[in-house]
């Protein structure tokens, strides 16, 4: 399970372009990672490709921090 | 003139005059292009003249589970949509106070929702590429207003306030989205206009003339290319002086 931690972190560096150490469970993409809202809409899709899930809009909206997009891809897959 | 050689467009009602002549501009500057509209047999000579890279992709677009198949079939045929070229329309003339629910709905239907949906659904690959362009053709109308179109204006409008509202938002992913407002074009349709309604139009036209397809064209080949990359949220009026705003 620890996996999918990882690869949500990795693509969450990838995509905003930030230090790994920044990217903690507790980080809110916006307010700590410095996302802008068309970021946050990149990562969920870059989340449905990476593990094959669907994310609704409406599940969209709840993943605020980086454990948020964990605790719910983990219940996804 | 432009290069789009690798491009895949997907272009609306290219089964008419207008449509046809952006999807042979687009095709000629380098780009496969997918052909779509209603009508399946004019979609398919077209692709035989274009030969290669020319896809036919029928869809009736007052039909909103044909809207969302289409950007699939286009990017199956092609493999990615990189340009959309939102030129299908239909016009359901009728002075206002005659007009009927059906008659506007019709018309916003085909010439705005569908136009909302199929952008929405190009998006995601344009993202992904951090390259796309959006090109609506709108109208003289939309902004001048026209008696008997207030469906048909209210749609073009539509469109003007939508792309720039879109252009906003994607601008930082290198996603263009321009409209090209056409005048007066000389088509099938206005070839059965009477000599006298003819010189009524062209005494409003400075340049004298009817536009032709290919000058729309011309116009959405440049929008659609590389070097119209800092061009966004505008409207290429394309009207032989017919407006000049």
């Amino acid at each position: 399970m620890s996996d999918i931690a990882d690869r949500v972190k990795k693509i969450v560096v990838e995509h905003l372009g930030v230090e790994e150490d920044k990217v903690v469970d507790s980080a809110s993409f916006i307010d700590d990672l410095g996302a802008d809202s068309l970021d946050t809409v990149e990562l969920v899709m870059a989340f449905e490709e990476e593990f094959g899930i669907e994310i609704p809009d409406d599940a969209a909206e709840t993943i605020q921090t980086v454990g948020d997009a964990v605790t719910f891809i983990k219940g996804a897959v | 003139m432009f290069d789009l050689g690798g491009r895949n467009a997907l272009v609306t009602g290219a089964s008419g005059g207008i449509g046809g002549a952006i999807a042979e501009a687009l095709h000629g500057a380098g780009a496969t292009v997918a052909l779509s509209g209603t009508r399946e047999a004019p979609l398919a000579e077209l692709a035989e003249k274009l030969g290669e890279r020319a896809h036919v992709v029928p869809a009736n677009l007052s039909d909103a589970d044909a809207v969302a198949a289409l950007p699939k079939a286009a990017a199956e045929a092609m493999g990615s949509v990189d340009i959309l070229v939102n030129n299908a329309g239909i016009t359901r003339d009728n002075l206002f106070m005659r007009m009927s629910d059906d008659e506007w709905a019709q018309v916003l239907e085909v010439n705005l929702t569908s136009v909302f949906r199929l952008s929405r659904a190009v998006l995601r690959g344009m993202m992904k590429a951090r390259w796309g362009r959006i090109i609506n053709i709108t109208s003289v109308v939309g902004t001048t207003g026209n008696p008997g179109q207030g469906n048909y204006a209210a749609a073009k409008a539509g469109l003007v306030g939508m792309s720039k509202s879109l252009a906003y938002e994607v601008a930082s992913r290198g996603i263009t989205v321009n409209c090209v407002a056409p005048g007066f074009i000389a088509t099938a349709m206005t070839d059965k206009l009477s000599d006298e309604q003819k010189g009524k139009i062209l005494a409003q036209i400075p340049a004298g003339a009817m536009g032709r397809p290919a000058d729309i064209a011309a116009a959405v080949a440049y929008l659609a290319s590389p070097d119209a990359g800092y061009v966004t949220g505008a409207t290429l009026h394309v009207n032989g002086g017919m407006a000049m705003i």
